[in-house]
Protein backbone atom coordinates (compact mmCIF):
# COMPACT_ATOMS: atom_id res chain seq x y z
CA UNK A 1 0.00 0.00 0.00
CA UNK A 2 1.26 3.94 -0.85
CA UNK A 3 1.05 6.77 1.23
CA UNK A 4 1.99 9.96 0.21
CA UNK A 5 2.22 12.73 3.06
CA UNK A 6 2.01 16.53 1.79
CA UNK A 7 3.46 19.10 4.58
CA UNK A 8 2.77 22.94 4.28
CA UNK A 9 3.72 25.53 6.35
CA UNK A 10 0.73 26.72 8.53
CA UNK A 11 -0.80 29.83 7.39
CA UNK A 12 0.70 32.94 9.32
CA UNK A 13 3.98 31.60 8.90
CA UNK A 14 6.04 33.49 6.68
CA UNK A 15 7.20 31.34 3.88
CA UNK A 16 10.57 33.23 2.60
CA UNK A 17 11.09 30.69 -0.15
CA UNK A 18 7.32 30.63 -1.06
CA UNK A 19 7.71 34.53 -1.65
CA UNK A 20 10.85 34.49 -3.45
CA UNK A 21 9.30 31.96 -6.12
CA UNK A 22 6.59 34.06 -5.88
CA UNK A 23 9.22 37.45 -6.68
CA UNK A 24 10.78 34.95 -9.57
CA UNK A 25 7.50 33.80 -11.51
CA UNK A 26 6.62 37.95 -11.38
CA UNK A 27 9.92 38.54 -12.63
CA UNK A 28 9.10 35.78 -15.55
CA UNK A 29 6.16 37.49 -16.71
CA UNK A 30 3.83 35.82 -14.95
CA UNK A 31 0.95 37.88 -13.73
CA UNK A 32 -1.86 37.40 -11.03
CA UNK A 33 0.02 35.09 -8.96
CA UNK A 34 -1.13 36.77 -5.42
CA UNK A 35 0.81 34.19 -3.11
CA UNK A 36 3.20 31.33 -3.08
CA UNK A 37 3.79 28.24 -0.45
CA UNK A 38 6.11 25.93 -1.12
CA UNK A 39 5.81 22.28 0.62
CA UNK A 40 6.97 19.10 0.41
CA UNK A 41 5.59 15.64 -0.11
CA UNK A 42 6.96 12.07 0.94
CA UNK A 43 5.96 8.97 -0.30
CA UNK A 44 5.80 5.89 1.58
CA UNK A 45 5.10 2.48 0.31
CA UNK A 46 3.89 0.32 3.46
CA UNK A 47 3.46 -3.63 3.78
CA UNK A 48 -0.09 -2.51 5.47
CA UNK A 49 -2.81 -3.50 3.68
CA UNK A 50 -5.72 -2.57 6.07
CA UNK A 51 -6.31 1.53 4.74
CA UNK A 52 -7.65 2.26 8.15
CA UNK A 53 -4.78 1.24 9.74
CA UNK A 54 -2.02 2.25 7.46
CA UNK A 55 -3.55 5.79 7.72
CA UNK A 56 -3.19 5.65 12.02
CA UNK A 57 0.44 4.48 11.17
CA UNK A 58 1.63 7.49 9.27
CA UNK A 59 -0.34 9.90 11.19
CA UNK A 60 2.09 8.61 13.33
CA UNK A 61 5.16 9.08 11.61
CA UNK A 62 3.72 12.71 10.44
CA UNK A 63 3.30 13.45 14.18
CA UNK A 64 6.62 11.91 15.78
CA UNK A 65 9.19 12.36 12.35
CA UNK A 66 7.58 13.70 8.77
CA UNK A 67 6.57 17.35 9.90
CA UNK A 68 7.39 20.02 12.82
CA UNK A 69 3.62 20.33 14.06
CA UNK A 70 5.06 23.67 15.66
CA UNK A 71 5.10 24.90 11.81
CA UNK A 72 3.84 22.63 9.68
CA UNK A 73 0.58 20.87 9.11
CA UNK A 74 0.37 17.64 7.14
CA UNK A 75 -2.07 15.50 5.46
CA UNK A 76 -2.33 11.81 4.72
CA UNK A 77 -3.37 10.17 1.56
CA UNK A 78 -3.46 6.53 1.49
CA UNK A 79 -3.26 5.51 -2.45
CA UNK B 1 33.71 19.22 34.18
CA UNK B 2 33.59 16.57 32.92
CA UNK B 3 31.93 17.12 29.34
CA UNK B 4 30.55 14.72 26.81
CA UNK B 5 30.03 16.09 22.71
CA UNK B 6 27.58 14.36 20.64
CA UNK B 7 28.92 13.64 16.90
CA UNK B 8 26.22 12.76 14.26
CA UNK B 9 27.07 12.19 10.82
CA UNK B 10 27.60 15.59 9.31
CA UNK B 11 28.49 17.59 12.82
CA UNK B 12 31.42 19.99 12.48
CA UNK B 13 33.32 21.86 15.09
CA UNK B 14 32.84 18.69 17.82
CA UNK B 15 36.48 18.87 18.98
CA UNK B 16 36.28 22.83 18.90
CA UNK B 17 33.46 22.42 21.32
CA UNK B 18 35.60 19.34 23.23
CA UNK B 19 39.08 22.07 23.16
CA UNK B 20 36.83 24.75 25.06
CA UNK B 21 35.40 22.24 27.50
CA UNK B 22 39.13 21.41 28.13
CA UNK B 23 40.69 24.50 28.12
CA UNK B 24 37.85 26.04 30.76
CA UNK B 25 38.33 23.35 33.00
CA UNK B 26 41.91 23.59 32.60
CA UNK B 27 42.11 19.29 31.96
CA UNK B 28 42.88 18.30 28.60
CA UNK B 29 41.18 15.80 26.84
CA UNK B 30 38.86 15.17 29.14
CA UNK B 31 35.70 15.97 27.26
CA UNK B 32 34.78 12.86 25.83
CA UNK B 33 33.02 12.76 22.25
CA UNK B 34 29.94 10.16 21.62
CA UNK B 35 28.86 8.49 18.85
CA UNK B 36 25.09 8.80 18.09
CA UNK B 37 24.79 5.34 17.28
CA UNK B 38 25.47 5.27 21.49
CA UNK B 39 22.12 4.59 23.74
CA UNK B 40 23.89 5.86 26.96
CA UNK B 41 26.16 8.77 27.99
CA UNK B 42 29.50 8.36 29.63
CA UNK B 43 28.53 8.18 33.61
CA UNK B 44 29.10 10.91 35.76
CA UNK B 45 28.56 13.64 33.14
CA UNK B 46 27.99 17.26 33.72
CA UNK B 47 27.20 18.51 30.93
CA UNK B 48 26.44 17.42 27.05
CA UNK B 49 27.48 19.73 24.16
CA UNK B 50 25.93 19.19 20.64
CA UNK B 51 27.56 20.54 18.13
CA UNK B 52 26.76 22.41 15.00
CA UNK B 53 26.99 21.65 11.25
CA UNK B 54 24.78 19.68 8.82
CA UNK B 55 23.60 16.42 10.70
CA UNK B 56 22.32 13.81 8.24
CA UNK B 57 22.75 16.63 5.73
CA UNK B 58 19.73 18.89 6.73
CA UNK B 59 17.55 15.85 5.12
CA UNK B 60 13.93 16.29 5.91
CA UNK B 61 14.42 19.85 8.06
CA UNK B 62 17.76 20.74 9.79
CA UNK B 63 18.54 18.84 13.23
CA UNK B 64 15.22 16.59 12.42
CA UNK B 65 17.34 13.30 12.39
CA UNK B 66 19.78 13.80 14.58
CA UNK B 67 17.03 14.69 17.56
CA UNK B 68 15.53 11.13 16.95
CA UNK B 69 18.70 9.20 16.92
CA UNK B 70 19.69 7.11 20.25
CA UNK B 71 21.86 9.00 21.60
CA UNK B 72 19.42 11.53 22.15
CA UNK B 73 16.81 9.81 23.87
CA UNK B 74 20.36 9.72 26.69
CA UNK B 75 20.51 13.64 26.22
CA UNK B 76 16.91 14.31 26.88
CA UNK B 77 17.03 12.08 29.95
CA UNK B 78 19.89 13.82 31.10
CA UNK B 79 18.12 17.12 30.43
CA UNK B 80 14.96 15.99 32.34
CA UNK B 81 16.98 15.31 35.20
CA UNK B 82 18.43 18.79 35.60
CA UNK B 83 21.47 18.20 33.46
CA UNK B 84 23.10 21.12 31.42
CA UNK B 85 22.78 20.46 27.98
CA UNK B 86 24.63 23.53 25.39
CA UNK B 87 23.31 23.15 21.55
CA UNK B 88 25.43 25.69 19.12
CA UNK B 89 23.88 26.11 15.58
CA UNK B 90 22.90 22.42 14.07
CA UNK B 91 22.90 21.83 17.69
CA UNK B 92 20.29 24.48 18.59
CA UNK B 93 18.65 23.21 15.72
CA UNK B 94 18.36 19.70 16.79
CA UNK B 95 17.45 20.77 20.63
CA UNK B 96 14.15 22.85 19.12
CA UNK B 97 13.36 19.70 17.31
CA UNK B 98 13.98 17.24 19.94
CA UNK B 99 11.47 19.28 22.21
CA UNK B 100 14.51 20.76 24.46
CA UNK B 101 13.78 24.21 23.82
CA UNK B 102 10.53 25.59 22.33
CA UNK B 103 10.29 27.52 18.88
CA UNK B 104 11.95 26.57 15.66
CA UNK B 105 14.99 27.38 13.75
CA UNK B 106 13.22 28.24 9.90
CA UNK B 107 15.33 29.18 6.58
CA UNK B 108 16.77 32.43 6.79
CA UNK B 109 14.67 34.92 5.87
CA UNK B 110 16.82 36.68 3.04
CA UNK B 111 17.38 32.63 2.08
CA UNK B 112 21.07 33.07 1.73
CA UNK B 113 23.82 31.00 3.50
CA UNK B 114 24.56 33.68 6.28
CA UNK B 115 28.80 33.36 7.49
CA UNK B 116 30.48 35.92 9.01
CA UNK B 117 31.31 37.34 12.25
CA UNK B 118 28.73 38.99 14.33
CA UNK B 119 28.05 40.93 17.76
CA UNK B 120 25.94 39.34 20.04
CA UNK B 121 24.51 40.99 22.61
CA UNK B 122 24.29 39.44 26.33
CA UNK B 123 20.76 39.78 27.53
CA UNK B 124 20.92 37.77 30.77
CA UNK B 125 23.60 36.57 33.03
CA UNK B 126 21.31 34.47 35.16
CA UNK B 127 22.51 31.15 33.62
CA UNK B 128 25.79 28.67 33.95
CA UNK B 129 26.66 30.16 30.30
CA UNK B 130 26.93 33.70 30.96
CA UNK B 131 27.04 34.23 34.21
CA UNK B 132 30.66 35.79 33.66
CA UNK B 133 29.48 38.64 31.96
CA UNK B 134 27.36 41.97 32.84
CA UNK B 135 24.20 41.74 31.20
CA UNK B 136 24.70 43.88 27.48
CA UNK B 137 28.35 42.95 26.89
CA UNK B 138 28.97 42.68 23.66
CA UNK B 139 30.96 39.34 22.21
CA UNK B 140 31.66 39.04 18.44
CA UNK B 141 31.27 35.23 17.43
CA UNK B 142 30.89 33.47 13.68
CA UNK B 143 27.93 32.27 12.22
CA UNK B 144 27.46 30.28 9.60
CA UNK B 145 23.93 28.52 8.85
CA UNK B 146 21.15 28.63 6.23
CA UNK B 147 18.51 28.16 8.88
CA UNK B 148 19.07 30.14 12.04
CA UNK B 149 15.57 32.17 11.51
CA UNK B 150 14.26 31.81 15.15
CA UNK B 151 10.51 32.03 15.41
CA UNK B 152 8.05 31.06 17.64
CA UNK B 153 4.09 31.87 18.87
CA UNK B 154 3.38 34.68 20.85
CA UNK B 155 2.78 32.97 23.85
CA UNK B 156 6.43 31.33 23.83
CA UNK B 157 7.84 34.88 23.19
CA UNK B 158 6.07 36.01 26.27
CA UNK B 159 7.54 33.50 28.05
CA UNK B 160 10.46 34.02 26.79
CA UNK B 161 10.46 37.51 28.01
CA UNK B 162 8.57 37.71 31.01
CA UNK B 163 11.29 34.71 32.47
CA UNK B 164 14.42 36.23 30.87
CA UNK B 165 15.23 33.89 28.82
CA UNK B 166 16.46 35.00 25.80
CA UNK B 167 20.75 34.63 26.47
CA UNK B 168 21.48 36.57 23.20
CA UNK B 169 20.29 39.02 20.84
CA UNK B 170 21.92 39.91 17.35
CA UNK B 171 23.33 43.65 16.99
CA UNK B 172 22.36 43.33 13.70
CA UNK B 173 19.51 40.55 12.61
CA UNK B 174 21.51 38.40 9.95
CA UNK B 175 18.65 35.93 9.60
CA UNK B 176 15.40 37.57 10.90
CA UNK B 177 15.13 36.17 13.89
CA UNK B 178 11.78 37.24 15.70
CA UNK B 179 13.01 39.80 18.08
CA UNK B 180 16.77 39.38 17.33
CA UNK B 181 16.73 36.46 18.88
CA UNK B 182 20.35 34.12 18.72
CA UNK B 183 19.82 31.98 21.75
CA UNK B 184 17.65 30.61 24.32
CA UNK B 185 17.39 29.19 27.79
CA UNK B 186 15.25 26.19 28.84
CA UNK B 187 12.62 27.24 31.42
CA UNK B 188 14.86 25.34 34.02
CA UNK B 189 18.10 27.55 32.67
CA UNK B 190 20.26 24.84 32.22
CA UNK B 191 19.69 24.04 28.49
CA UNK B 192 21.18 26.30 26.41
CA UNK B 193 20.46 26.95 22.59
CA UNK B 194 22.56 29.38 20.18
CA UNK B 195 23.14 29.79 16.37
CA UNK B 196 26.48 31.55 16.54
CA UNK B 197 29.81 29.92 17.42
CA UNK B 198 31.41 30.44 20.39
CA UNK B 199 34.00 27.75 20.05
CA UNK B 200 34.98 28.97 16.84
CA UNK B 201 36.41 32.55 18.67
CA UNK B 202 38.33 31.03 21.76
CA UNK B 203 41.82 30.91 20.68
CA UNK B 204 43.87 33.96 19.36
CA UNK B 205 44.48 32.06 16.16
CA UNK B 206 41.00 31.83 15.02
CA UNK B 207 40.82 35.76 15.43
CA UNK B 208 39.91 36.35 18.86
CA UNK B 209 38.71 34.88 22.25
CA UNK B 210 35.56 36.39 22.85
CA UNK B 211 34.19 32.24 22.97
CA UNK B 212 36.25 31.54 26.19
CA UNK B 213 33.48 33.93 27.79
CA UNK B 214 31.11 30.71 27.80
CA UNK B 215 32.95 27.73 28.46
CA UNK B 216 34.96 29.91 31.62
CA UNK B 217 31.31 30.44 32.65
CA UNK B 218 30.10 26.71 32.68
CA UNK B 219 33.02 25.93 34.30
CA UNK B 220 33.02 27.98 37.10
CA UNK B 221 29.24 27.14 37.93
CA UNK B 222 29.68 23.30 37.60
CA UNK B 223 32.21 23.48 39.53
CA UNK B 224 30.85 25.57 42.12
CA UNK B 225 27.69 23.28 41.93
Amino acid sequence: MKARVHVTLKNGILDPQGAAVKHSLGALGFEGVDRVRQGKIIELELSETDTAKAEEQVKNMCEKLLANTVIEDYSVEIL
Amino acid sequence: MRAAVIQFPGSNCDRDMAVGFDRASGDNNRAQLVWHKESNLPKDIDIVGIPGGFSFGDYLRCGAIAARSPIMRSVIEFAKKGGYVIGICNGFQVLTESGLLPGVLMRNSNLKFVCKDIELKVETTKSAFTNAHKIGDVVTYPVAHHDGNYTADTEILKALHGDDRIAYTYVNNPNGSVDDIAGILSDNRRVLGMMPHPERMNDPALGGVDGNKLFESIASALVSA
